[in-house]
């Protein structure tokens, strides 16, 4: 089943989009001086993107390009002046959202933390408590449910974050430079990890990030945004095998598709 | 038995500074034979303390009641205004700077309106203790809520959460530290209230408060009797202040295993 799955399911049949984006432009009004003046600040000129269900999709870019509030209009956090977003799942729960850090609330155990949105949704507490522990399983993280954020690990922390965004079954999810804050062993693991889940769930992924390699190392398509006002400058698929493990990162190949991506990061303007 | 050891280490040094202040106190007024009335020596407050037990303690009572219900009233509705306060920057921006006006000016000032609005009395006593008490609540709680990260509010959004649990389940959550900061200055904030509205509003039917008792004894010029009363309003502080504080860590204790 996992091993059947095609790298270019569209070449054999229509795949339904997860997420349509088009023409999308933002700009945002700083404010400058006393009086009320205002500069605009053109953020995403003009984004085209749309993703097929079930795959695993990078968006690099320079820092501060706008990568953050794209993901931010797919995940309808913020609306775009100009354009459409179309996203197929819209039912509470079928988006989830990581975030740069693991924002966890202090005050809650592990535990509390992840079936925090099956609790919103005023889940009963006996089929919240099954979902939790499935949850923390998926991340290796069920001997740490009862304690507190503050007593984790940062790759805890972001385990327990990915638990949570996962506890709901989600369709599609947004990650913002998740593992950014993390330490490369800790990172290289989760990434290996991420994938797993990706293939389990049939996930469809959209992973922003600045770091090539884990862009590469992840994404079976990767998009390059330039830097403000973004737009995309580079959209194609990363040039190696489906099933990737962590030997994957000493092959040629991967030095070759990293290449490819850090000349279209160069080529961007700004 | 490193907790016993550590109890006598945090008790100790405090009860041997008030024992060697009280002696070098009884001995000076004993020595330079200071006239009572003026500064009377520990052992004279202690006895005046003994014989007006009763007036002591009923006015203890009175006077803790008053500040008791200021305070609970400062708690809920200081909670309750930072809740509105934060809930637009528009409201805030119109309504904070009254607030403010409020925490200026002089209680002594405003009593008398209290006397007029409630009578004198319990209730204006209360109501004393309420406004000098309620200002570090608003702020703090405020500070509080304002201090949650937009990215936990995103998240509550992104799941649908309704406006009582972002309310519940976030904001009040998140700002607990804040408002139990605010709810220990306040208690402290409140005896005092109390007592400055005794001082305008309190001669009423009843058994007066230590606020009247020490204008009383200093009308009589039994200074023994106004330093055991100034005494109880100390205790009182700090019975209040004690009460608050393990109620906070009661509530917290999530907190505090998290800051550990």
């Amino acid at each position: 089943m996992v091993a059947a799955r095609s790298r270019w399911p569209y070449i054999c049949r229509r795949v339904p989009k997860a997420v349509d984006i088009r023409g999308v432009r933002r700009r945002f009004r700083i404010p400058r001086g006393l009086f009320g003046a205002e500069e605009t600040v053109l953020a995403l000129d003009g984004i085209d993107l749309s993703i097929e269900e079930g795959s695993f999709v990078a968006l690099i870019g320079p820092s501060g390009c706008g990568k953050s509030t794209l993901l931010r209009i797919v995940a309808g956090l913020d609306t775009p002046d100009e354009g459409t977003v179309e996203v197929a799942a819209r039912a509470r729960g079928e988006v989830a959202y990581v975030f740069q850090d693991a924002h966890l609330l202090p005050w809650r155990s592990v535990a509390a933390n992840v079936a925090l949105p099956l609790e919103l949704r005023g889940v009963p507490r006996e089929e919240r408590d099954a979902k939790v522990l499935q949850a923390l399983e998926e991340v290796e993280l069920s001997d740490a449910a009862t304690r507190y954020p503050a007593e984790l690990s940062g790759g805890m922390r972001m385990r327990a974050s990915i638990a949570r965004a996962l506890v709901t079954r989600p369709k599609l999810l947004l990650m913002d430079e998740p593992f950014a804050a993390l330490d490369e062993l800790t990172r290289q693991r989760l990434d290996e990890r991420l994938l797993a889940l990706w293939r389990e769930h049939h996930l469809t992924v959209l992973f922003v990030t600045h770091a090539i390699f884990e862009a590469t190392f992840l994404a079976e398509r990767a998009v390059v945004l330039s830097g403000r006002p973004a737009h995309v400058v580079h959209d194609a698929a990363v040039e190696l095998p489906a099933v990737r493990t962590a030997a994957t990162r000493g092959e040629p190949a991967f030095a070759r598709a990293a290449g490819t991506l850090l000349a279209a990061l160069d080529q961007g303007p700004g | 038995m490193s907790t016993s050891r550590s109890f006598v280490a945090i008790t100790l040094p405090p009860f041997v500074a008030a024992v060697v202040a009280l002696a070098v106190w009884e001995g000076a007024a004993r020595a330079l034979s200071v006239p009572a009335y003026l500064l009377p020596p520990p052992s004279a407050v202690a006895s005046a303390a003994v014989g007006d037990a009763s007036a002591l303690a009923g006015a203890c009572v009175t006077t803790g009641l008053a500040s008791l219900v200021g305070f609970l009233a400062s708690a809920v509705i200081g909670v309750a205004v930072a809740i509105g306060l934060a809930s637009s920057r528009i409201v805030e921006r119109g309504l904070y700077p009254y607030a403010v006006a409020l925490q200026t000016v002089p209680i002594v000032a405003i009593a008398p309106l209290l006397v007029l609005w409630c009578g004198a009395g319990p209730r204006a006593v209360a109501a004393s203790a309420f406004i000098v008490s309620v200002f570090p609540v608003i702020t703090n709680s405020l500070a509080g809520i304002r201090a949650v990260e937009p990215a936990l509010r995103d998240l509550f959004t992104l799941y649908g959460a309704s406006r009582s649990q972002v309310l519940f389940k976030l904001e009040l959550a998140h700002a607990a530290p804040q408002i139990a900061t605010g709810l220990r200055i306040a208690c402290g904030l409140s005896v005092i209230g109390a007592i400055v509205g005794e001082f305008v509003a309190g001669f009423s039917e009843g058994s007066p408060g230590l606020g009247i008792l020490v204008m009383t004894s200093y009308r009589q010029l039994r200074t023994d009797l106004l330093f055991a009363a100034v005494g109880c309003s100390a205790l009182l502080g700090m019975l209040m202040f004690g009460m608050v504080s393990a109620a906070s860590s009661l509530v917290l204790r999530r907190w505090y295993v998290a800051a550990r």
